[in-house]
């Protein structure tokens, strides 16, 4: 018995050196996992199912990517478990959303921060924007800096949780405009803050400009700004909040990619930095996104680094005083 | 009367076809312990990708009707509810199904939940513009004081005393509040990494019904070999409809209450049958035999249950605003398609909107037929020894708790709770208390947190929780409920014997 463990374990250490040997040429050799940290349905989960359709073609893995939704804790249980069980051989792809797990790990309490995971690239791009509902008095972006300055505090603004995007432009607004609003977490993400503008709860709200759009389509709405550098193709209307005189960035951009755990091989590092973007260019994928409203913005593995870099140093700027 | 032009579409062959095959596929997945709904519409979205966009719907709204109807399936059989929905089911189906009455159990949970689910779909087509403003009516506080009178409920659910009813709500209200606290970010009682995403409601479901019945089962051991736990009799349809009949207030009850809670977002079907369940028990004149195998609290908890299918796609519908987790998938489902719906949906594509509502009234046929089809199997299930039984039920427990979110943890947590639970329930104690404080808990703190904090930004909290003719409504009928239940407490105060009570 102790012979043949011997044997089996010689012949494993065989196969893992001839793998790492011949540099992942032959990655993937079966199907490939991702893991998603929000419920089947939701944003993440909709367009990771998307832009990830194609993976099984020649042209791109030529393997089919399969989405496990671990949800829970605004993300917090995916990311926990990206980062200390997955395993990191490149089978296990995890999605990740920024501003969300950058914010998270600065304010702590979870296993993770932007060092335990490798970008591999970026596909969406989900600015947040300032709406209120269709019968309000707001018109533009100055009515709303207006009522915040005369009445502080009294901006009701319903928003997705605390340190999400919404939350982030939220407390750009305030540093940038000098006034102070009332900022709602909701529970059920953004459907239930969309929910709270529309029905009059709150005075205004911040949600995700895909959602948004579709809102005011269905005429419920009105987007007042964006929180990003340029207009968005979706709305070409609406002006950039800095248009409207608020100094506010695209900190609070939702950015969606996919991400390795720390540790995954070089060699399939590299692979995949090459082959993912180029699978997300698929015109199948852009055209199901874009009917869904949801707006891409396909990023290099070097490109995200940087991004990944600068978010978290305004991020660490922005909450240190809270 | 414009969905009457679209029926025609529902019966195209290949829509029909999407459609058995929804309906068929839905109440198996609604049977499989774990499966929920949601899961049931999410796992067939990528099977949509492929079809047109009303095809796909066909299918989605297929499955998520059967799926909760299938739920009662295994709630009756095995007391393992597949999803919330399904609780109130199990208090009286499986004590009817101990009886060997699960075939008529079967049968009457698809027939009320026809009826249900076929009114709740009318609703839906034909007050829908006045049901989403209903559904906008409700805000934080009014969530806050529903909940409050879910909390009400609580002392008189399946319990021998309101005392321990109470005291399992606790248990329920607390474990709700473990892990990240969903509003502010807060950790609480995470003392193992498995409970980070709190406690999975369909875990716990699992743990806390179907365990402490497994080790019972284990615990007799082989002292009785050939004792079977289901014995099915053969049970005529024609009795289950008559049966039906007699149970008219219950069945009423069942569906308006089911077409109000479904509405309402945010709450939606989760507690739907329970409060049915609990309206239709205080309605009652046989007060004392609902739980003890009472067709009529079977058919207002199916009914009611079915009934929220239809309004809970009303926020989704109109508004864009998905109500509940399951239209957040059937969301998705539109998206694909590049449908959004709200007035885009009604107007620029009325073949997909009616084709979808149409093709729901007709799976609620469909899925009536084939799940009496299945009771009638039932009945020929063979005897099933204890210790087998036992096993195939630990299985399934462990499959449906880990198939939630693929995680470990909740296996662990099912288990841990379905200990506990069998201890409990030898002191008296019930599942279905607990489980009603742990879907409730949340919905009170995050609705009480936001509404607080937009009180203190605005009015204040007194006229904010307590002004408005719906907040005042609701107070009113929290109080009603509480002097009800505190009535019938002292009038049905006798001295219990510990005897009773330990039984």
């Amino acid at each position: 018995m102790k012979k043949l463990l011997a044997g089996a374990a010689i012949a494993l250490a065989g196969l893992t050196t001839s793998a790492a040997a011949d540099g992942h040429a032959n990655y993937p050799e079966r199907p490939i996992m991702m893991m998603v940290s929000y419920g089947a349905g939701g944003a993440t989960d909709f367009q990771a199912r998307i832009v990830t359709m194609t993976a099984g073609n020649e042209d791109a893995l030529g393997m089919p990517i399969a989405i496990l939704n671990k949800p829970g804790a605004g993300g917090r249980v995916g990311w926990n478990w990206l980062a200390t069980q997955a395993e990191a051989d490149g089978y296990t792809l995890g999605a990740y959303n920024i501003p969300h797990f950058i914010a998270q790990s600065i304010k702590g309490g979870v296993e993770y921060s932007a060092d335990s995971f490798e970008p591999i690239a970026n596909w969406g791009a989900d600015p947040a924007v300032l709406v209120v509902g269709a019968d309000s008095e707001f018109n533009t972006l100055q009515d709303v800096m207006d009522f915040a300055s005369a009445n502080p505090g009294k901006l009701t603004t319903s928003g997705a949780g605390l340190f999400v995007g919404h939350h982030i432009a939220a407390l750009q607004m305030e540093k940038a405009g000098g006034f102070k609003m009332a900022y709602i977490p909701t529970k059920g993400g953004g459907a239930a803050a969309m929910k709270a503008v529309i029905a009059g709860e709150v005075l205004a709200g911040i949600n995700n400009l895909s959602d948004a759009f579709r809102a005011r389509e269905a005429g419920n709405v009105k987007i007042l700004a964006v929180a990003d550098l340029e207009r968005n193709e979706f709305l070409p209307d609406v002006p950039t909040m800095k248009e409207s005189g608020l100094d506010v960035d695209n900190s609070s951009v939702n950015f969606r990619g996919v991400m390795v755990p720390k540790g995954t091989p070089q060699g399939v590092i590299d692979k995949l930095a090459e082959t993912v973007p180029a699978m997300f260019e698929n015109t199948r994928v852009a055209g199901k996104m874009k009917a869904g409203g949801s707006p891409m913005n396909i990023m290099t593995r070097d490109e995200v680094l940087a991004m990944w870099a600068a978010r978290e140093e305004t991020l660490k700027e922005l909450l240190a005083g809270l | 009367m414009e969905f009457i032009f679209y029926f025609g579409d529902v019966f195209t062959p290949v829509n029909f076809g999407l459609l058995l095959l929804g309906t068929i596929g839905g109440l198996i997945l609604g049977a499989t312990p774990g499966l929920s709904p949601t899961m049931a519409v999410a796992l067939l979205i990528p099977f949509t990708f492929q079809l047109e966009a009303a095809q796909g719907l066909i299918l989605l709204g297929a499955a998520y009707t059967s799926t909760v109807a299938g739920g009662a399936v295994s709630a009756i059989l095995l007391k393992i509810p597949g999803a919330p929905a399904n609780i109130a089911t199990t208090l009286d189906g499986h004590t009817m199904a101990q009886k060997g009455e699960g075939a008529k159990a079967l049968q009457l949970s698809f027939l009320s939940s026809a009826v249900g689910g076929i009114f709740g779909v009318l609703l839906l087509i034909f007050l829908t513009p006045v049901l989403a403003q209903w559904a906008l009516a409700f805000g934080p506080s009014h969530l806050f004081w529903l909940a409050i009178l879910g909390v009400t409920v609580i002392g008189s659910l399946d319990s021998s005393s309101v005392v321990k009813g109470l005291l399992s709500g606790c248990i329920g209200l607390w474990l709700a509040t473990i892990g990240f606290d969903d509003i502010m970010g807060a950790q609480r009682f995470i003392f193992h990494p498995a409970l980070g995403g709190g406690i999975n409601i369909i875990a716990a479901l699992i743990g806390l019904f179907a365990i402490p019945q497994v080790i019972t089962m284990f615990a007799k051991g082989r002292r009785n070999d050939g004792a079977e736990v289901i014995r099915v009799q053969k049970h005529p349809i024609s009795g289950a409809v008559r049966e039906l009949m007699k149970n008219k207030r219950a069945m009423g009850i069942g569906t308006i209450t089911g077409s109000i809670i479904g509405l309402i977002p945010g709450v939606g079907g989760q507690i739907a049958g329970l409060v049915a369940y609990d309206q239709s028990k205080k309605f009652s004149p046989d007060q004392h035999k609902f739980g003890t195998g009472h067709p009529e609290g079977l058919v207002a908890a199916e009914s009611a249950n079915n009934a929220m299918v239809g309004p809970s796609l009303v926020p989704l519908l109109t508004l864009s605003i998905p109500g509940s987790p399951t239209a957040a998938v059937l969301l998705g489902g539109l998206l694909i398609h590049g449908i959004f719906p709200g007035t885009d949906l009604f107007d620029n594509h009325p073949d997909v909107a009616w084709t979808f509502i149409n093709s729901m009234l007709i799976g609620q046929v469909l899925m009536c037929l084939f799940g009496l089809y299945v009771a009638g199997m039932a009945a020929k299930v063979a005897q099933v020894p204890h210790s087998v039984m036992a096993a195939v039920v630990l299985g399934l427990a462990v499959f449906g708790s880990y198939s939630v979110q693929s995680s470990m943890g909740d296996v662990y947590v099912m288990a841990g709770l379905g200990v506990m639970m069998y201890f409990l329930e030898r002191f008296g104690f019930s599942a279905a208390p607990l489980v009603l404080g742990l879907i409730l808990g949340p919905i009170a703190e995050s609705n009480f947190i936001q509404g607080s904090m937009i009180a203190s930004a605005t009015d204040g909290m007194a006229p904010y929780f307590f002004g408005g003719t719906l907040n005042i409504f609701l107070i009113v009928v929290v109080i009603a409920s509480i002097i009800y239940s505190a009535w019938m407490e002292l009038r049905a105060r006798r001295y219990t014997s510990k005897e009773e009570i330990m039984a």
